[in-house]
């Protein structure tokens, strides 16, 4: 919670280029993988030879549409490129093919999660681009290299209704965009590599205006950590300006992560005229109705829904669900698990969410890098139904399974750590403790029942935690009692 | 001298009376003992290698009509291996590595490229002035009064003219071929948009632009157009329409075919001999059994302004990418980028095309748009839509091909709106995709050839091509050759 929430009101647009997980480049049959030699990816349509001329590779489209769809969004079925003219030397052509009147994607929104409950943000249009190339600036002795791999890479913009108040609302909605274009699987949402970027744009307003401030355009905000930051930031430098009674430039500022400050770029007077027209090389996409259908037919169950069934199919808490269903992987993880174990769906969801993510997120790794597999896991689950492990010896045995020290049953063997629900067996290490212990027995009989806690954790010591803790209590209880 | 046809070539190449490695030989001896500046570059490897081949494949049984035949190609079209200019200093020792898809198509079935030749720099001319290499003399007029070629296809028709190549390929945006081969007495057929793929043609305005052949004779431009026109995936543009024999319809009869006449094409700075020998050429139609009346295109007074936005603004886009960055020409010295980009498009540019790119980058901006360009394209469909009110009731539109006939080489230096008027009858028909095509119809009192202007409805070329040709067989100025022509010696 920050000072200016009381007298300051924020908002922030955030607009999203995601790279479409197509094979070959949106206008020509280049390779897009990520990370081949510079160059060795760049066809004559690619390095804008003179004469050449762009073929619109359909599988982006689709991916547009699905995402489109999935958002419910209005689909143009009659859309058009244009050209966004400019000149930089990683841009080929001295123009961009881009959308501009006619986007493929019209309104649709999205629900996210926020402290004060769910709330609906606008999504303004998407539209298909293709992305440029990239300068290298090192390795060159003070010149300029340039790589035109990338260039062509389809690109869907997703630009945002300016609906955000506050950075963890962005950040929110950010996620679930993350979320949703990986369970579509049109993005993968790769951050590092550049698959998934962000600029916002922020401005805040004396709280109950109604006209928005002056805003400006943060660019290069790749991780969810920064794009939180460089929000804070800029929002406090916006304020502290207002305060002093200064006024704000529109500007595109950049956000440098090391000294955690934002710098202007370039200001609205410098800002490009880019010029656009409808591209005269491409005639307009016409999308027939059996297409949509056809790419309808391919979405998969949206988290949304997926969050819903799982609160009702599984008993989950709202909180739960929406943990276990924000990722695909995760929630078929958790699905495969249910289906494959005897465990209740509640105590699978809070192993998956207690040790399963903790040591995730210790190791830095995605669930399907897991070193264990669902059906491991099902199995660790169900021998704690089956009363085989205690919650303290199947922790014992997540961790040798993390280590990949074997499987379930053979770990619990070598370990012996197979709980021990003989009374015979019990009795004797209770009896054992009741004698040991006289003082305790003693307390309890004059009737302080919370020391029966103390001799239940002698008998699991004695027994190296191997004996039931609900059989040790009830015989102890029996035999004090007596 | 006579002139030679491309069916006469063919002939002679079937009959074995002549191999394509003697008539390349001979028509590259030509060009290089011509004096008319018609080709930037030649490239006679690869012409003699092509010429070899066709002819062993001739030795093996083949007998396709374009086998073995030489033809110039505009130095706009990309051929792998070759400097490809576009009549522009920034284009200077540029080497395509590539192939056009309509040289390409060419060659499949056997064509043999000559070399490339001179043009207006970008296509953007009416003259020839504009190129880099220099000015193309036409072989009408003489050596003392240089009389300028037409433009932008200046070098192809003055090689035809000049019997150096028998044939040659151009591109018309506005008039490109059709006003240059009215200059040179030639045969120049724009087909409809999107019949001839635009892969590897260097585009100055992408919704106008489109190949065509230079010819002397509309069944040579039928030859020519069977051999360029195609689908081609890599053009978006292109046409998905099956390939026609366009020579199919030559000698169809044309009783009963109904002539418009645009009134307004007979209007204002129209030279009155050349108005006179349309009439002389209608005459003749009509004892060949047309019928003609007078129509009206009424909104072709907007055709020139229309397109002196749409072109220049397509063109200010087209023309980016020659930044200095990747190939072509840059400066030698600069400061930092801006700088670099700053020198290397003033120095490699000239100023017709800096003035079109300005133009052009004008009528984009941002507070503009609305007023030039979204003008422009309304005004633009307004024409097209003149044309399919005429074509209800017409078969083929004409009228002159020019106002006026070939002029003195830097008689309009300074004044771009009167050679931008050169193209007042030809730019409608780019403006509508429509196929437009120009014959020769006779000679002014100067002794200088003038041509007959023919639009048909889209798609229609053969029709076209019929139309002129039936006049072919009546009439012989197509064959009439320029009176210093002494093959490439003028």
């Amino acid at each position: 919670m920050f000072s200016w929430d009381q007298r300051w009101e924020v908002v922030i647009g955030l607009e999203v280029h995601t790279q479409l997980q197509t094979k070959s480049k949106i206008f020509s049959g280049s390779s897009i993988a990520y990370g081949a030699q510079p160059n060795t990816q760049a066809s004559a349509v690619d390095i804008a030879l003179p004469g050449v001329l762009p073929v619109m590779n359909y599988e982006a489209a689709r991916l547009a549409v699905k995402f489109g769809l999935a958002i419910g969004a209005k689909i143009n079925q009659r859309n058009v490129f244009a050209r966004k003219n400019y000149f930089y030397p990683d841009l080929p052509k001295g123009y961009q093919i881009s959308q501009m009147e006619l986007p493929i994607v019209g309104f649709g929104t999205m629900e996210i999660e926020t402290s004060e409950g769910p709330k609906t943000i606008g999504i303004t249009r998407a539209h298909l681009e293709e992305d440029a190339g990239k300068s290298l600036h090192e390795d060159f002795q003070g010149k300029t290299g340039i790589d035109l791999n990338r260039a062509g890479t389809p690109l869907l913009e997703i630009v945002s209704e300016p609906d955000m108040r506050s950075p963890a609302e962005a950040v929110a909605y950010l996620r679930k965009l993350h979320s949703l274009v990986r369970y579509i699987e049109i993005c993968d949402g790769n951050m590092q590599e550049g698959s998934f970027r962000c600029d916002a744009n922020v401005s805040v307003r004396p709280r109950g205006q109604e006209e928005y401030g002056t805003r400006t355009e943060l660019k290069n905000i790749n991780s969810f950590r920064f794009v939180e930051r460089a929000m804070e930031y800029e929002i406090e430098r916006q304020i502290d300006i207002l305060e002093d009674g200064g006024s704000i430039t529109q500007e595109t500022r950049l956000y440098d992560s090391d000294k955690h400050e934002t710098r202007s770029m370039r200001s609205k007077e410098e800002a490009h005229d880019y010029r656009y027209f409808p591209d005269p090389d491409l005639p307009p996409m016409v999308l027939e109705d059996d297409f949509l259908e056809e790419v309808r037919a391919t979405l998969p169950e949206l988290p949304s829904a997926k969050k819903a069934r799982f609160e009702s199919e599984f008993n989950l808490t709202a909180s739960d669900a929406e943990l276990l269903t924000a990722d695909r992987e995760v929630a078929e993880f958790f699905e495969n698990t249910v289906d494959a174990s005897q465990a209740d769906s509640k105590t699978i969801a809070n192993w998956m969410s207690g040790e399963l993510f903790a040591s995730l997120n210790k190791s830095e790794l995605e669930i399907t890098q897991s070193p264990i597999s669902s059906a491991q896991f099902a199995l660790l689950l169900d021998r704690i139904t089956d009363k085989t492990l205690s919650g303290n010896t199947a922790k014992q045995v997540f961790a040798a399974l993390w280590e990949k020290e074997g499987e379930v049953d053979s770990i619990i063997e070598a370990k012996g750590l197979k709980q021990i629900t003989d009374s015979g067996a019990i009795e004797a290490i209770v009896d054992e403790v009741i004698s040991a212990c006289p003082e305790q027995v003693q307390q309890f009989k004059d009737g302080n029942e919370k020391v029966i806690g103390f001799l239940v954790g002698q008998v699991m010591q004695k027994s190296k935690g191997k004996a039931n803790p609900q059989m040790a209590n009830e015989l102890l209880q029996k035999k004090m009692s007596a | 001298m006579t002139i030679t046809t491309l069916a006469e070539i063919s002939a002679d190449l079937s009959s074995g009376k002549a191999s394509s490695v003697e008539l390349t030989q001979e028509y590259l001896t030509r060009i290089k003992n011509s004096k008319h500046n018609a080709f930037i570059s030649v490239n006679d490897e690869l012409a003699l290698s092509q010429a070899k081949r066709a002819d062993e494949q001739r030795g093996n049984g083949e007998n396709t009509p374009l086998l073995g035949v030489p033809v110039a190609q505009k130095d706009i079209f990309c051929i792998d291996g070759t400097q490809t200019t576009c009549g522009s200093k920034i284009l200077e020792g540029f080497i395509a590595p590539y192939t056009a898809t309509v040289v390409e198509n060419m060659h499949q079935h056997g064509i043999v490229s000559l070399g490339k030749t001179n043009m207006d720099e970008f296509a953007m001319g009416s003259s020839n002035e504009t190129s880099y290499y220099g000015n193309v003399i036409n072989p009408w007029g003489d050596m003392q009064q240089k009389l300028v070629p037409g433009g932008s296809s200046g070098g192809s028709a003055a090689a035809v003219a000049a019997l150096i190549a028998p044939a040659a390929t151009g591109t018309d945006t506005g008039g490109s071929i059709r006003q240059p081969a009215t200059f040179c007495n030639l045969t120049g057929v724009k087909p409809s948009y999107g019949r001839c793929s635009r892969y590897g043609m260097i585009a100055f305005a992408s919704s106008l632009d489109q190949a065509g052949p230079l010819t002397h004779t509309a069944e040579d431009a039928a030859l020519m157009l069977n051999a360029m026109a195609g689908f081609d995936a890599k053009d978006s543009t292109s046409l998905d329409v099956p390939v026609e024999d366009f020579t199919a319809q030559l000698d169809n009869s044309i009783d009963g075919l109904k002539i418009g006449l645009p009134k307004e094409f007979f209007g204002e700075g129209l030279d009155p001999e050349i108005a006179q020998l349309v009439e002389d050429a209608i005459k003749q139609y009509e004892a060949l059994g047309a019928n003609v009346k007078e129509v009206s295109l009424p909104n072709s007074h907007l055709a020139l302004p229309s397109y002196y936005v749409i072109a220049p603004a397509e063109a200010s886009s087209n023309l980016s990418r020659f930044d200095g960055v990747r190939y072509g020409f840059r400066a030698n010295e600069y400061s930092d980028l801006v700088d670099m980009y700053t020198k290397t498009r003033t120095e490699g540019f000239g100023s017709e095309v800096k003035r079109r790119v300005m133009i052009g980058a004008y009528a984009l901006s941002s507070g503009y748009y609305d007023a030039y360009y979204s003008q422009a394209q309304k005004l633009r469909r307004l024409i097209s839509n003149d044309f399919d009110t005429v074509f209800a009731d017409c078969d083929v539109l004409m009228g002159p091909t020019t106002p006026t006939t070939a002029f003195t080489a830097g008689s309009r230096d300074n004044d771009p709106i009167s050679m931008y008027l050169n193209d007042i009858y030809t730019i409608p028909a780019n403006l509508a995709g429509l196929p437009a095509g120009s014959i020769q119809a006779g000679f002014t009192s100067a002794g200088l050839p003038m041509g007959l202007h023919l639009i048909t409805p889209y798609l229609q070329e053969a029709k076209l091509l019929n139309v002129a040709h039936k006049f072919q067989q009546e009439t012989d100025w197509h064959t009439k050759v320029a009176p210093n022509v002494s093959g490439g010696c003028s």
